[in-house]
């Protein structure tokens, strides 16, 4: 099923990505021809088979709840776009 | 000097022919002269890669003879390297200055090797050609009318140019063997999980790998040996013995069985290429290897597959650039959705906000179970295609990539034709098994054409091996571009 303009422009807001209408329109040319591409998986019979979410089958490791980092507080915040007393500024959410 | 190994560099240093300021000096020197050209490093820092030359040097009249102390490498822009700028080929990190290291970057300098800087690639490692970086496209040292390959073209170029003598990659989708065929270089990408992808920026996770990329399997070999081994910081880091990368090299190949997988052979492998596999193929026989058709009947999906999960897992990973931690924000925003909306329209380039949208679209409520999750089932399938193909044979030999270096401009607006130029690579991702390219012969108009060797997991040491043997007849990995 091809994409329509309107759903370019949701697919672009869940994304938090602002587009134009044109911008959206030429999008729109480029995702359906890619998934046309993608199509192609719908012909293959995948009944019974377990979905492979990596590479190799491990189990994720545990460690123990210890303190592993030190405070970078300054050093991180030195490449931040704004901050203040130590707190990352943004638009006010909270009236 | 320029031309000489990483083992005649490391011999060079031991035995005091030359320092590693000297050295650093060298490659520095042609950075200078040629790279406005190639465009294949984003940072060079002279004084910082001075003082690491320095400090090598003192290691060394210290007493210390690590194999790699002293040698010049440089790194693709996608590993956070403390104090460098990591821009990852994006204006969403064109003013980042990463504030740790990567694990490789880590690991390669506790080896004392010298950082020659940052190499260009396309924008988050999402390109085949090097033309979606922010920092231009870079330019293939064999013709500067033809594409380098991405997304590791930087560290490709500046391999083949000998404006460094080896360079780190990444490959989540072809990203260093496609470059490493398309430049005439070597270049491996390991088993995934062999080489940390801490502090290295995310793409797809679950098929992003490290790996090395220089003129020979010998000198990838050596850097693996650097470069990989276990580390609690990446969750899927495996714990395994340490390996001597370079322990197989010297084995003779008699009794190796190739396989050969048909569906490398049909239709879209250019002419040209499929005559210089041949050649090589011709060759690995002599040597004594055995050859055998097998079957990987559901390799031609693997592109279509890579296109849903890597766009999914991109655009999860890439939520983290809104404008409040790190990297670009836009000027002027009204509220915080207005200016995550702006920072990351502005931030991203078109190839990334494609893959960022497709990967939510596949993600999204009433279409996971037909998009991702089938993906993921396929895999699965093209997973068990390889496991079989290996009951027959030791290693799989076929093309890199279809052709040889496009020209620039040429499927830059066209997404489907560029991903169809990975088709041959991106399989072996979905597998998460090793792969290899080396050089293998040069088309009729003189661009590289590269071999692609793949092994079961873990036989990196092997495939190595294999690649070392045919490059020790040939002098195709030895061949340079004119005029640099």
């Amino acid at each position: 099923m091809p994409l329509s303009p309107q759903d370019v422009l949701h697919i672009a807001r869940l994304a938090r990505l602002r587009v134009s209408h044109e911008e959206a329109e030429k999008a729109r040319i480029q995702l359906n021809s890619i998934f046309n591409l993608i199509e192609q998986m719908q012909a293959v019979d995948t009944q019974g088979i377990v979905p492979m979410s990596h590479a190799l089958d491990v189990q994720q490791r545990m460690r123990e709840d210890t303190v592993t980092e030190s405070d970078q507080r300054n050093k991180f915040q030195t490449i931040a776009p704004a901050v203040e007393n130590g707190l990352y500024l943004v638009p006010k959410v909270i009236e | 000097m320029i031309n000489d190994s990483l083992k005649q560099l490391s011999a060079a240093l031991a035995a005091k022919q030359i320092s590693s300021v000297e050295l650093a000096s060298l490659y520095l020197g042609r950075i200078a002269t040629h790279n406005a050209r190639l465009n294949a490093f984003i940072t060079v820092d002279r004084e910082k890669t001075l003082a690491e030359a320095r400090s090598a040097d003192a290691r060394r009249a210290a007493g210390e003879t690590g194999a790699m102390l002293g040698i010049p490498i440089a790194h693709k822009d996608i590993f956070c390297t403390d104090g460098w700028r990591t821009t990852c080929g994006s204006k969403m990190l064109s003013n980042f200055v990463a504030p740790y290291d990567a694990s490789i970057i880590g690991k390669f300098k506790q080896a004392g090797m010298v950082s020659l800087g940052k190499t260009n690639m396309d924008e988050f490692a999402m390109g085949s050609s090097n033309e979606t970086s922010f920092f231009g496209a870079v330019k293939n040292p064999w013709d500067e009318n033809a594409v380098p390959g991405g997304s590791s073209g930087g560290s490709a170029a500046a391999v083949a140019a000998r404006l460094a003598p080896a360079a780190t990659g990444t490959d989540t989708g072809g990203s260093i063997r496609q470059p490493a065929s398309l430049c005439g270089i070597s270049g491996l990408k390991p088993t995934y999980g062999i080489c940390s992808r801490y502090g290295m920026i995310a793409f797809a996770s679950s098929l992003d790998q490290a790996g090395p990329m220089a003129p020979s399997a010998e000198d990838c070999a050596l850097l693996m040996n650097v470069m990989a081994g276990f580390d609690e910081r990446d969750s899927t880091s495996l714990e395994r013995e340490q390996e001597d990368y370079a322990r197989d090299l010297d084995k003779p190949l008699s009794g190796l069985k190739i396989g050969l997988p048909k569906e490398f052979f049909a239709e879209g492998l250019s002419a040209e290429v499929a005559q210089k596999i041949d050649g090589a193929i011709a060759e690995y026989r002599k040597l004594g290897a055995q050859t055998v058709e097998v079957s990987l009947p559901n390799m031609g999906l693997s592109v279509p597959v890579y296109y849903v999960l890597a766009p999914a897992e991109a655009s999860s990973n890439l939520s983290r650039f809104d404008g409040v931690r790190y990297g670009y924000r836009t000027a002027e925003y009204r509220d915080l959705l207005d200016m995550y909306e702006k920072t990351r329209a502005e931030g991203f380039g078109a190839e990334v906000k494609r893959r960022i949208m497709i990967g939510t679209y596949v993600l999204s409520h009433g279409y996971y179970d037909a998009y991702y999750l089938q993906a993921q089932k396929i895999r699965r399938l093209i997973a068990a295609d390889f496991a079989a193909a290996f009951k027959q044979c030791d290693v799989i030999l076929g093309p890199t990539a279809p052709t040889p270096a496009f020209n620039s401009g040429e499927k830059a607006s066209d997404p489907v034709a560029m991903y169809l130029s990975d088709i041959y690579t991106i399989a072996v991702n979905l597998a998460g098994l090793p792969g290899m390219s080396i050089p293998c012969g040069f088309s009729a108009s003189g661009r590289p054409i590269g071999l692609q060797l793949i092994g079961n997991l873990f036989s990196e040491a092997r495939l190595l091996n294999v690649a070392h043997q045919y490059q020790l007849q040939s002098d195709w990995h030895l061949r340079r571009p004119t005029g640099l």
